[in-house]
């Protein structure tokens, strides 16, 4: 028997796309079925999911005081779940990263980390050395925990299902872990992670007023906006902007930077962007080898050009 | 209170590793090797705790061959105070590695567990949750600040959302992010005085020996796919063009 569990993404109003990304990768297996599973008492959520082609069933726990996104509190009832499955994914998120090592160590197993490409039912490729190699890992246990790497894969975009949703409450919160704020970047724009156009900037930008000019580049062709970590660290923009090995890893149809040098931490979470460009005033610098297409020149000259010119 | 951080052996982040050609591993003789990125932050934090008073002693522990000696005596050397070296030849793989941890934790009961979000070899990202999990405490991971309360602690972590916050009671798992801090260098008294403190070797086979059942077997490696070279502009004009001709931009 060979059974699929997802946790699914949310933020209380939305299904994170993660989760249908989640499900595309799970098709690639041979399977008898795929579930879900959806922290909160949200209906409307809920038939969202039971609408993917191919779902079999959503399991909805709803929780109080915010433990829906606690990974102490909801891990074990996963792993209760578990039993039932064979494999039990969940997306390579900062959710799902949090959780699903909770669920494997309490299943007694490793857990598959970023899978980019499934084989067969036990054997997937994942990245290491933030990317610079390619391994084909396999496992003979009987309950396989894996985060799905999202940018490795398109959303499924399935309607049409009539999974059946089954209603239960959280019985395992752990109090000894509270939710107290989440302070987002709240912006307009096109959020980061599933835009297909991405505007960022680097250290190169200089200055927080200075990434004003990327912002407008940005909304003139209706891009998200991204940057290197040193523009994070620099404090120019939040971290909630940061690509790369420790930020987002994105898959965008565009990815253009200013003044990024190209260190394989950033590169990693760009891979596999359709098309890199880049601009920078240093023609040796790294990230020409990877652009698709590069321009060596001042960023203080190209964006207002640019913003004229699109 | 006592605090434990667990630091890896990795190949330094500078160094840009090559799969073997014959796809069995990558090349790591002779490579440069340092504690993981993440894990020396997790040193650092620990030091800046006890030196606000908040804790009297830093252990470091790894789980490692003889030679991760030389990343122990280089977090003596910032400030820890004594060490444990967990002696295998073998790689560890993560579930391991939290079934030793929590072996160790038994032993030396800290108030407070860190470790770094992620191994920069196998970028796995799962002890210190799994950790947590084992030692049935709380777990605060990605964390970019901490401040100390009556209940415990306050973290705040970095999630994709941005910065979520949440309170954890001690002992707990802290597993750190790149912004908690930047890691002070040593200096070469230091490094003298290192040589002098206290490290211990445990065997694995007496804390966790390895069990093949929950193993995940590595078959081969290979390079990422190279992207197709890319060409040179001269001008935004050309750039804008190439573009719109691609129907990137409109
Ligand atoms: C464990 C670890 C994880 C990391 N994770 C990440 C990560 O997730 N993401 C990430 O980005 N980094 C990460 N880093 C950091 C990474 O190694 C680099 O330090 C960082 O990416 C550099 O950012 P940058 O390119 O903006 O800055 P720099 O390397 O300083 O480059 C600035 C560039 O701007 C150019 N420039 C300057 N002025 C101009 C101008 N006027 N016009 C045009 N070009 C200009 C310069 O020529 C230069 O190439 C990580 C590091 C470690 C150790
Ligand atoms: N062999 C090890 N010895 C000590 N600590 C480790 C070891 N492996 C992992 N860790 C700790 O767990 C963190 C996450 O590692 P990983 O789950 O392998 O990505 C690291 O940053 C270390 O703090």
């Amino acid at each position: 028997m060979s059974k699929v569990l997802i946790l699914a993404e949310h933020n209380g109003d939305s299904i994170n796309q993660s989760t249908a990304k989640v499900l595309t990768a799970a098709k690639q297996l041979k399977t008898d079925g795929i579930d879900m599973v959806l922290f909160v008492p949200n209906a409307e959520l809920a038939s969202e999911l039971a609408q993917y082609e191919g779902v079999s069933e959503v399991h909805v726990v709803s929780c109080e005081d915010n433990h829906d996104q606690l990974a102490a509190s909801i891990a074990p009832t996963i792993a209760d779940l578990a039993q039932n499955y064979s494999h039990i994914w969940g997306p390579s998120t900062t959710f799902g990263k949090d959780i699903m090592p909770r669920v494997a160590a309490l299943l007694g197993v490793n857990q598959i980390s970023d899978i980019m490409e499934v084989i067969d039912n036990t054997s997937y490729k994942r990245p290491i050395y933030a990317g610079n190699a390619i391994i084909t890992v396999s496992t003979d246990s009987d309950r396989q925990v894996a985060t799905v790497r999202t940018a490795s894969y398109e959303a499924d975009k399935s309607t049409g299902g009539s999974a059946e949703i089954k209603e239960s409450t959280l019985s395992t919160a752990a109090d000894h872990t509270t939710f107290v704020k989440l302070a987002s970047g709240d912006s307009d724009r096109p959020d980061l992670q599933t835009a297909s156009k991405v505007i960022s900037g680097g250290r190169g930008v200089g200055s927080k007023e200075n990434f004003d000019m990327v912002f407008e580049l940005a909304d003139k062709i209706g891009a998200a906006t991204g940057a290197s970590r040193a523009a994070v660290d620099a404090g120019y923009v939040p971290n909630d902007m940061q690509v790369g090995q420790t930020g987002k890893i994105i898959a965008p149809d565009l990815y253009m930077c200013f003044g990024i040098s190209g260190a394989i931490q950033h590169l990693t979470g760009i891979k596999d962007a359709g098309t890199i460009v880049a601009i920078n005033k240093d023609a040796d610098a790294p990230i020409f080898e990877v652009a698709d297409i590069g321009l060596v020149g001042d960023l203080f000259k190209v964006i207002p050009e640019m913003i004229e010119k699109v | 209170m006592k605090i434990l951080v667990a630091i890896k052996r990795v190949v330094d982040y500078n160094v840009r590793v090559q799969v073997k050609p014959d796809g069995s591993g990558v090349a790591i003789d002779g490579v440069k090797m340092s504690i993981n990125p993440f894990d020396e932050i997790a040193v650092e934090e620990a030091l800046r705790i006890k030196e606000q008073g908040k804790a009297d002693e830093v252990v470091v522990v790894t789980i490692g061959g003889d030679e991760s000696q030389q990343q122990l005596r280089t977090a003596m050397a910032m400030g820890a105070d004594r060490a444990i070296l967990v002696n295998t030849d073998k790689a560890v793989q993560p579930l391991q590695a939290a079934q030793v941890l929590l072996k160790v934790i038994e032993k030396e009961q800290p108030g407070l567990v860190i470790t770094g979000k992620q191994a920069i070899d196998d970028d796995n990202n799962q002890t210190p949750q799994m950790l947590a999990t084992l030692w049935n405490r709380p777990q605060a991971t990605f964390v970019s600040q901490i401040e100390f309360t009556d209940k415990g602690l306050q973290a705040t972590r970095e999630v994709d959302a941005g910065l979520e916050t949440i309170e954890v009671e001690l002992p707990a798992v802290i597993s750190t992010d790149l912004r908690l801090n930047e890691p002070r260098f040593v200096k070469l008294p230091d490094i003298m005085k290192a040589k002098k403190k206290p490290l211990e070797t445990l065997a694995i086979d007496e804390l966790a020996p390895e069990r093949s059942d929950h193993h995940i077997k590595a078959n081969h490696y290979e390079p990422p796919q190279p992207r197709q070279k890319g060409v040179m502009v001269e001008s935004v004009d050309e750039l804008v063009t190439m573009l719109k001709d691609k129907g990137l931009l409109s």
